[in-house]
């Protein structure tokens, strides 16, 4: 009845490995004695390894020519609604599973150490926490997405609440409630949609591609439906005013926590954007533009001033993180298909180089149980090292060319610049404010003389923190430098989606490439002209 | 004159004889069973309830079309079977959960498993009642059993004054119930449901005021045992004070049998004055779940919480009774089984921390329990993610299928207000995970599990999970009863 393996060249069910393996990891680890912390710690890490390197394969196996899904599984599963198991991804969705499985092993990696009470529970939830995140990138059933969508909520919350810090109980909680809130809407317009879709087609289906196809919803239910969709992406990203469980979560959380929640959980509202609001909504996409500006231009800027403010390391690296979004969903939101590519390489981006900085936040708590900016300055004498480490993973995330930063940041801007100079000359405000907010706190805390007596003594980056951070840096060399594959790959997915969502763009490029060319022909006529005279 | 009395057919009465005989044979063994062992009528109980269990599922095949007895006052419907299986599979774990329980609280003895039994039987001829007075025998069998059983402690204050309670409140209500019965017996001059809706199809008596009355009053008489706002009052008192294994089992069990027993009066027999008690339930439903929520949101005894959230439950459930239609139905089927798997687990973790000197019931005693006892907080925690309706768990798929009938339905409102409560009720749950996993525990006398009690817990929990995952087997079955009782309302 489905095909199953249909378009995977592997012929085994390779995304489905990627997505459970570590879940079999974790229920491994439930039956080992939890005194062996050792050998759990690197199991765990060995696990994600593993499943980094299956996913290596995808990278090369993927036609970049189609913008239909690859590696295909499809089954039915709950035959009585219709709902199946359909896995596969799209050039959009591919580089947020890689991502995923990056940031997971290496959070993992940066754990063994901080981590010191119950070590058995702590890489169970982290691995569990790592399935749920890869299943809200590679389902296709908008059932199966929900499940993925709430399922990781749940080891998030334990990481938060179990090995977070003073206020980690609040924190967590409400992390829980906040998403859980935006989520169940959601659901309530999934439902809607799914009666919708058999009210024209006579099916009772879940199956996302089909309803993309299929479903034409009136503008007037799009704006409900969109605006319920809105709520659950929007508190994930998180957009202004949803955003203030971000800080106080990305605050409490144990590091890892942390990187996975910035590289990883906020890359799922905009992905959300990105896949389910611009594909189902195309006429509400339009009319919501200004809207979405509006409130993401909110978040440059207040997020970016907020950052001036902060004293905590950590809490400045998280509101940056509500400007980084900010300029994604503005560049999305610009609906042409260089904003839009723009603004899925900034998701990357921001997920190395936040994520980065949360570790290299954890790197010096260790060392001093601070986080403190005041406590700091002058280190770069002390840890040459750790402050090199930290300058290029500053300067990257405020976009120096040559780092994966500018390449994302300077496509979006010229997406939202192609459209509306409006909001680009804001969104260029917040890209100045990045870079003050940024620069300032490594001069505080990196130059000038060691004020602090207890900062003489702090020891550098051991082996293990060179051997995680070194690939984050690789990367931001390789998209900064050479950016083209991560482009290449993602190019006709995104075509394929600007052409639902915003199809008057390639009618005017059209006219546009016309007119110049006919401009470029009277200019050339009147040249020969003029030679001939 | 000769009358003619048509014989009735036994055999659609298979289940209910089954668990008369039963009881009464352990009435019997019960004498000859020394004080120090009662244990063995449990056990005998328990083999007996599953039995009956299996023999009643065979049932289903020969069921596709609704098969009545009596003049047409008992149906056997698939409708009613599945209900059945709720009530018994509660039987069972409640027996599980009470064998231990019994010998700690010094009140093992046989006729509290005789007495289920009965209140078992009770709820199985409530749910295949098809006349307003079997029906009402069904729950006058059902409640009498349960007023003892809630006050089975005698010795103990809280729970004389559970049963008390309890008692006033259920013999008041049943005479609002029967004045109910009453007036439409006045208007239609039937008690039978298909009479009574045929005779009100013929006369046009759609907005007669005594029948309006009665839907007042019906709503009233089943609300009681469904632990419906405004009738919930009952509940917190007598969950607190009750036997906690009784608790579990009442907690699920005769709110189902009401549930059904209602769904069956207004479907079948006043169907046709359906917008004025939509309306009604509409507002009971909305009042309901936030009330229990908001409420349960301030307890610190975890038996009073999962009072008020069993309010809440009810609430959900009534979504699917508001919509009348067939998801609402194949989902109310769902979450019962759902809730009955989450529910018996929530207060077996109740009963498993009952020990020496505490009583365990408060949410404080779980404190630590992750780093005691690993294995009862997983299941813990999987039960309060199925109780909060959370992926994936069976909870969340009976959720699912609530929500989608009453946007099925269009009523958007009413889901929203369901929405923004699940929210809620996240929040009092998980103030459970968090004492377990985030604090840590005080040296205290460790709590031992019996046999009985691991068994159910470990019944409940992979049920709970399995059909969280592959909600299929279970979905079928639903779908299957809901299409054939759906069938008859639209007729």
């Amino acid at each position: 009845m489905y095909s199953n393996f249909g378009s995977n060249v592997f012929g085994f069910p390779i995304l489905s490995l990627v997505l459970f393996l570590p879940l079999l990891g974790a229920i491994v680890i439930l039956f080992i004695n939890k005194e062996k912390t050792t050998f759990i710690k690197y199991f765990a890490f060995g696990v994600s390894l593993l499943d980094l390197l299956l996913c290596v394969p995808l990278w090369f196996a993927f036609d970049r020519a189609t913008w239909h899904f690859q590696f295909i599984e499809r089954f039915s599963w709950i035959k009585a609604l219709g709902v199946e198991y359909y896995l596969g991804v799209d050039g959009i969705s591919l580089l947020l599973v890689l991502l995923t499985s990056f940031l997971s092993a290496i959070a993992i990696l940066s754990s063994f150490n901080y981590i010191q009470e119950r070590e058995k529970e702590y890489y169970i939830a982290m691995l569990v926490l790592e399935t749920g995140c890869l299943g809200v990138f590679a389902s296709l059933d908008m059932f199966l997405f929900y499940v993925f969508w709430e399922v990781m909520l749940v080891p998030m919350y334990f990481l938060i609440g179990v090995w977070g810090y003073d206020r980690k109980l609040y924190a967590a909680i409400k992390f829980f409630l906040y998403t859980l809130f935006g989520s169940i809407f959601m659901l309530i317009a999934i439902i809607c949609m799914y009666f919708l879709y058999h009210h024209i087609t006579g099916e009772w289906s879940f199956n996302f591609v089909n309803w993309v196809n299929n479903m034409h919803i009136s503008p007037s239910l799009q704006f409900w439906l969109f605006l319920a969709f809105f709520l659950g992406f929007a508190i994930k990203v998180p957009l202004f005013p949803f955003h203030t469980w971000l800080p106080d979560a990305h605050v409490e959380a144990p590091t890892a926590g942390s990187v996975i929640l910035a590289g990883i959980l906020l890359k799922m509202g905009t992905y959300g954007f990105v896949r389910f609001s611009l594909s189902f909504f195309p006429e509400a996409s339009n009319y919501f533009i200004p809207f979405m500006a509006l409130l993401a231009i909110i978040a440059i800027i207040y997020a970016s001033l907020c950052c001036l403010a902060q004293e905590d390391m950590k809490k400045l690296v998280a509101y940056s993180s509500v400007a980084h979004m900010g300029l994604v969903i503005l560049a999305m939101f610009a609906l042409n298909p260089i904003g839009i590519e723009g603004s899925i390489l900034q998701m990357v981006n921001h997920g190395l180089s936040t994520g980065a900085l949360f570790l290299i936040v954890g790197i010096i708590y260790e060392r001093r149980h601070t986080r403190l900016i005041r406590e700091f300055g002058g280190l770069s004498k002390v840890v040459p090292v750790f402050a090199a480490f930290f300058m290029i993973t500053m300067l990257s995330s405020i976009g120096l060319p040559g780092l994966n930063g500018f390449i994302g940041e300077f496509t979006c801007l010229v997406g939202i610049f192609r459209h509306y100079w409006v909001y680009a000359a804001f969104a260029v405000l917040g890209v100045v404010l990045g870079a003050a907010y940024m620069l300032w706190l490594y001069q505080r805390t990196m130059f000038g003389r060691i004020t602090n007596e207890k900062n003489l003594h702090i020891t550098d980056m051991n082996l293990r923190e060179w051997i995680y951070m070194t690939p984050i840096v690789l990367c931001y060399i390789w998209i900064g430098i050479y950016p083209k594959p991560f482009f290449n790959i993602m190019k006709v997915s995104v075509h394929h989606l600007v052409e639902r969502v915003n199809p008057s763009y390639f009618e005017q490029k059209a006219q546009h490439e016309a007119k110049l060319r006919a401009a470029l022909l009277k200019v050339k006529t009147t040249k020969k002209a003029d030679v001939l005279n | 004159m000769k009358i003619l009395v048509p014989t009735p057919d036994l055999t659609l009465l298979g289940p209910e004889i089954l668990v008369l005989v039963l009881a009464c044979g352990l009435l019997f063994v019960d004498l000859f069973i020394p004080r120090d062992r009662k244990g063995v009528v449990g056990v005998l109980a328990l083999i007996g309830v599953v039995a009956i269990g299996l023999i009643t599922a065979a049932y289903w095949p020969g069921l596709s079309n609704p098969v009545t007895t009596f003049s047409g006052t008992f149906v056997m419907d698939r409708f009613a079977l599945m209900f059945k299986e709720v009530f018994l599979f509660c039987a069972a774990i409640t027996i599980l959960l009470s064998l231990r329980y019994l010998e700690i609280e010094g009140i093992s003895l046989g006729e509290y498993y005789v007495l289920m039994l009965f209140c078992t039987l009770g709820m199985m001829i409530m749910v295949s009642g098809a006349d307003l007075i079997v029906i009402y025998l069904g729950i006058e069998t059902m409640a009498l059993s349960v007023y003892v059983l809630a006050g089975f402690m005698r010795f103990d204050k809280k729970c004389n004054e559970a049963a008390l309670k309890y008692f006033l409140m259920g013999v008041f209500v049943s005479g609002i119930l029967l004045y109910g019965i009453a007036l439409i017996y006045a208007a239609t001059g039937s008690t039978q449901l298909s009479q009574v809706a045929q005779v009100i199809k013929e006369r046009g008596l759609l907005n007669n005021p005594l029948l309006m009355l009665s839907i007042f009053l019906l709503a009233a008489g089943f609300g009681l045992e469904i632990a419906m706002v405004p009738f919930h009052f009952w509940a917190p008192d007598v969950y607190e004070g009750a036997p906690t294994p009784i608790t579990a089992f009442i907690s699920v069990a005769p709110k189902a049998a009401a549930f059904a027993a209602l769904i069956r009066v207004f479907y079948y027999g006043i169907q046709l004055l359906m917008p004025h008690w939509q309306l009604l339930l509409w507002i009971i439903c909305a009042v309901t779940m936030t009330i229990g929520n908001v409420t349960a949101l301030l307890q610190k005894n975890f038996k009073r919480m999962l009072a008020y959230s069993s309010i809440a439950h009810a609430g959900y459930i009534l979504l699917g009774v508001v919509a009348a239609n067939q998801i609402g139905i194949q989902g109310i089927i769902f979450y019962f089984f759902a809730y009955a798997f989450m529910n018996m687990g929530a207060f077996g973790l109740a009963i498993y921390l009952r020990r020496a000197d505490i009583v365990g019931d408060q949410v404080d005693d779980f404190t630590g329990l992750a780093q005691t006892h690993p294995v009862a907080a997983v299941a813990m925690v999987i039960f309060l993610l199925s109780l909060a309706g959370i992926p994936p768990t069976a909870g969340f798929v009976g959720k699912f299928l609530l929500f989608a009938a009453a946007i099925k339905a269009g009523f958007y409102w009413l889901v929203v207000i369901a929405a923004l409560n699940s929210v809620i009720a996240l929040f009092y749950y998980f103030r459970v995970a968090k004492v377990m996993y985030m604090q840590n525990p005080e040296p205290l006398p460790q709590p031992v599990p019996g046999r009985g009690l691991a068994l159910a817990l470990a019944v409940v929990c992979v049920l709970t999970l399995l059909f969280g995952i592959y909600p299929q087997p279970l979905m079928a079955l639903a779908k299957g009863t809901a299409h054939t009782f759906m069938m008859a309302f639209i007729s």
